[in-house]
């Protein structure tokens, strides 16, 4: 299966491949290159398609102001296809054949594994804008999405409060692959230092594209029956996720008796379900779309005029989310650091990215840490609400500072908080 | 006169809310939960008529607070709305209604309810609603200071089959939670009781669940048994079949969203014959043009159809987008039905199951009891001989083809309202139909169904102890014994192959 998909994905990449070499356009002197690396089929399109959207919409906002240091930003568009090596071979591309300035792009952690060797070759520069495990602080990567104090510990945390269920049991359910897999392990470090015990923590794991939910529930549902408050966290990525919310709700688990928790679902995932049945469970991330701010506001009108002008499928009903926000965030840091090194030279940009600073459509400044590559962001833990958007029931007082390193992992206290320079 | 109705309406919602405490109603929209929640219960004791519709509207978030915005709720607070809604509902005249609101009770026990449930266990009449009541009366006076009552209680709960209650009861058979000996003795007893009675439901459960997952593998490889099974085909590209029904499917609801946005719950009747004959049509194409040039050669054949296969996936992205479409489970396909505590049977899942029976009724009426039927049984038994007694093979062949192209059609219907339809849907299923129809034996459907019922099961019942990932790689690994051991599969077709 996996080497056939291989096979296909790659004799479909050279096809496209040659098509685009025919067809690109002379390559201007005035603009600056850059790349998006967003899966735009398989398993993971429902997730990226609208980041790729983001990305451009947001490259079109720049130019329109002008665009960096004088010049337009051209957008290169490729489709790794939610096929982890593919990711690293469009990689490369962008860097060494259309010599992009910076790549925005990946979502799963295994892609984002996937490219990083390429990028610390060729010296080029990654936006990632999702939330995902920590334990990584590479020289040529910006994380803009959150680390798991950012998201996972908050988001536990208020399952344990009084607000949250005061929740006693937990179910780890996740895809199987490095993000779910890391993150549970630092969760089961945390749990065990509030004093929950091994035999109320249960792992489970399903593969990608994973469909048929039925004994996942059944299992949740023995759990949670044998006393004492259980809740679930979900680390399901992909487009698992609308049939596993399908047979949450056809099998009538309700966020009253347990609740679940998901790190990587939000407007966008919900959009094929009917939310209705799902009322109340929960989602953890750094923005959402029902917050109510001027800049969110405006932010949402973008994309709105966006996707009508570009005609995307159910134009009328699209939505924002974290990891647009975080792209947004992003791009536009990216541009300000472009434009405080004068150069779009990578080392340059990198020493200019420390302490730059946005006012996002979180309603809250974010800012590019001095040393770690993070974000400080604002945490919200909201609930589903019948028409699919969330209603925000808990929230930090400000931003946050990322810990790329979590203190749950035995050794990091000893890594430092930032990405080794040393030169090859 | 829309004035006046107006100010009737403002009249008649201002005397609904009247007569509980208007600071009350404010303390609901305090930062709090605490706070709400002292409201919420404030608001239930006063067991004022007014307060069961209060608290539905600031369920529905309905109900605005001083601010003049609606009031949002958190979990904590919504259920606690929910066990003040069944306490307030538990006198009213529907029987469905209190069955509804003991049901909810039930799964927030505290002591303090117990004479509230003894008062409605002496009024209630009918006998399931009484059944549960007196089930939830004995949680509530669990922890009763008298030693009888305790022992009735515990006694009672032998008859329960909510996998909670299983959990209650152990706790009760610690000398910690219960001084006396006979009470613990008792707990105990009924506690084997709730378990046995659990594990039998969850059997239930697992076997439900293989059905399931048996009638989808059966779905997907009928289509294949006869192309592959029947005729000898190596058709890669019925994984693209099945994608092709699916998107079908969602093609009708489009129509149906756009025309007749009424009747939108009917598309998938309407999308079952569509599928069936669109899908048929990409065969008979598929036929005609590719597949009939190599019949007799299985290794050009799977290298065709797998290009075909590439051909279909990438015209499907370019028509449909490279996302996955949506489709909407119709309203009486969604939720499901409670056959015992804890073991909730999705119907769209009832309804495959069902779907499938009927499509196999159907393959399996067509190839014995009808003419066509016979023919394609007579050129799969002996295409030279059957030739020479006037069976127009070429014809035939399509004709099968077709039929195979359509029953996968059919089984994309079924699959749009599970899985995810996507342009390479396809592929996750063709490794399993393969497996289905190779392990049932080559050219029989009964092969199909036990194939298909003995993997469903297997994998549900795997799953159940090792997890997914574990379940699949076990089922493969399964059948690469059991094929080297057995190369024909379960049955083994009789009958002289020409070609062999």
């Amino acid at each position: 299966m996996h080497r056939r998909n291989f096979i296909q994905a790659t004799a479909i990449s050279i096809a496209l491949a040659t098509a685009g070499l025919s067809s690109l356009p002379a390559v201007a002197a005035d603009t600056i290159k850059v790349g998006i690396l967003h899966s735009l089929s398989g398993t993971m399109a429902i997730s990226e398609t609208a980041l790729k959207e983001t990305a451009l919409m947001t490259i079109d906002e720049i130019n329109k102001a002008g665009g960096v240091l004088g010049k337009k930003l051209e957008p290169v568009v490729v489709d790794p296809a939610s096929n982890w090596p593919l990711f690293a071979e469009k990689a490369r591309g962008l860097l060494s054949q259309d010599k992009v300035a910076v790549v925005f792009g990946c979502w799963t952690s295994v892609s984002r594994k996937s490219v990083n060797p390429v990028f610390k070759e060729l010296n080029g520069l990654l936006f990632y804008p999702v939330q995902y495990e920590g334990e990584e602080l590479e020289k040529n990567v910006f994380y803009t999405g959150a680390a798991p104090n950012q998201q996972a510990i908050p988001a536990t945390e208020y399952l344990m409060s009084k607000d949250g269920g005061s929740a006693k049991r937990f179910v780890l359910l996740g895809t199987d692959y490095v993000y779910p897999r890391t993150t549970n392990k630092i969760l089961r470090a945390f749990l065990k230092s509030k004093g929950v015990a091994e035999t109320d923590i249960m792992e489970e794991y399903t593969p990608f594209g994973h469909s048929d939910y039925q004994t996942i529930i059944a299992k949740i549902k023995k759990f949670a029956a044998e006393g004492k408050k259980t809740a679930v966290i979900s680390t399901i990525n992909g487009d698992s996720n609308v049939p596993f919310y399908k047979e949450l709700g056809n099998a009538g688990l309700k966020a009253t008796d347990v609740p679940v928790v998901a790190f990587s679902v939000g407007e966008e995932e919900l959009r094929g379900v009917d939310t209705k049945p799902l009322l109340g469970h929960l989602a953890s991330w750094n923005y959402f779309m029902s917050l109510k701010n001027g800049e969110n506001d405006k932010f949402i009108k973008m994309y709105k005029d966006w996707a009508v002008k570009q005609k995307l499928p159910n134009a009328d009903k699209v939505v924002t989310n974290d990891p647009m926000e975080a792209t947004y965030i992003g791009i536009h840091m990216w541009k300000q650091a472009v434009e405080k090194a004068k150069t779009t030279e990578v080392d340059k940009v990198i020493a200019a990215m420390g302490g730059q600073t946005f006012k996002a459509p979180s309603g809250f400044v974010a800012k590019m840490d001095e040393k770690n590559h993070h974000l400080h962001k604002p945490v919200f833990i909201g609930e589903v609400k019948a028409d699919g958007q969330f209603n925000v029931v808990w929230k930090t007082k400000g931003p946050v500072k990322a810990a790329p390193w979590s203190p749950y992992i035995a050794g990091n206290d000893k890594k430092k908080d930032e990405p080794e320079m040393a030169t090859k | 006169m829309r004035h006046i109705f107006v100010t009737i309406l403002v009249a008649l919602s201002f005397s609904a809310f009247a007569a509980v405490d208007a600071r009350l109603i404010n303390q609901l929209a305090a930062e709090d939960s605490d706070e709400i929640i002292v409201a919420i219960q404030k608001i239930v004791r006063s067991a004022d008529p007014a307060a069961a519709n209060i608290l539905q509207s600031l369920a529905d978030g309905n109900l605005n607070g001083p601010d003049g915005q609606p009031i949002t709720v958190n979990n904590r607070v919504r259920r606690e709305i929910d066990g003040g809604l069944a306490v307030l509902k538990l006198f009213d005249p529907s029987a469905v209604v209190r069955m509804k609101s003991v049901k909810e009770i039930s799964t927030n026990v505290d002591a303090s309810m117990a004479p509230m449930l003894r008062k409605a266990l002496e009024q209630e009449a009918e006998p399931k609603v009484k059944a549960l009541l007196s089930e939830v009366y004995a949680l509530a006076s669990l922890k009763d200071p008298d030693k009888a009552v305790r022992l009735a209680a515990v006694t009672a709960l032998a008859t329960s089959a909510d996998p909670n209650n299983k959990s209650v009861l152990l706790e009760m058979t610690k000398p910690a939670n219960e001084s006396e000996v006979t009470v613990r003795m008792a707990a105990f007893q009924s506690y084997l009781q709730v378990k046995q009675r659990q594990t039998t439901a969850e059997n239930v459960g697992r076997v439900f669940s293989g059905l399931s997952l048996a009638s989808i593998l059966l779905l997907a490889a009928m289509g294949l048994a006869i192309t592959y099974g029947v005729m000898g085909v190596i058709n890669m590209a019925h994984g693209e079949l099945l994608m092709i029904g699916a998107y079908a499917t969602f093609g009708v609801q489009s129509l149906f969203r756009a025309y007749f946005p009424a009747q939108i719950d009917w598309y998938v009747p309407v999308a079952i014959p569509v599928a069936f004959l669109v899908a048929a049509a990409v065969g008979v194409v598929l036929e005609r043009t590719v597949i009939r040039w190599l019949y007799g050669r299985p290794l050009e054949t799977l290298l065709a159809t797998w290009g075909l296969s590439l051909i279909l996936i990438q015209a499907a992205r370019v028509i449909f987008g490279a996302q996955n479409v949506e489709l909407a489970n119709p309203v009486w396909m969604t939720g499901g039905v409670e056959i015992m505590p804890g073991i909730v049977l999705p119907l769209n899942r009832i309804f495959i199951i069902g779907f499938s029976l009927f499509v196999l009724t159907l393959v399996w009426v067509l190839m014995n009891k009808t003419r066509l039927g016979m023919f394609v049984r007579a050129v799969t038994q002996n295409r030279g001989m059957a030739g020479c007694v006037g069976v127009p093979t070429a014809r035939i062949d399509t004709v099968a083809f077709a039929l195979g192209a359509g029953i996968a059609g059919l089984g994309g219907v079924a699959l749009s309202q599970i899985a995810n339809v996507g342009p390479d849907m396809g592929q996750g299923y063709i490794v399993d139909s393969f497996m289905v129809v190779v392990l049932g034996g080559v050219g029989q459907l009964a092969g199909a169904v036990w194939a298909a019922l003995g993997l469903g099961v297997a994998t549900k019942f795997i799953e159940a102890g090792a997890g997914a990932v574990v379940a699949k790689i076990l089922v493969l690994v399964f059948i690469i014994i059991f094929i080297q051991k057995r190369p024909q599969g379960l049955f083994a077709l009789k009958g002289r192959f020409v070609e062999s």
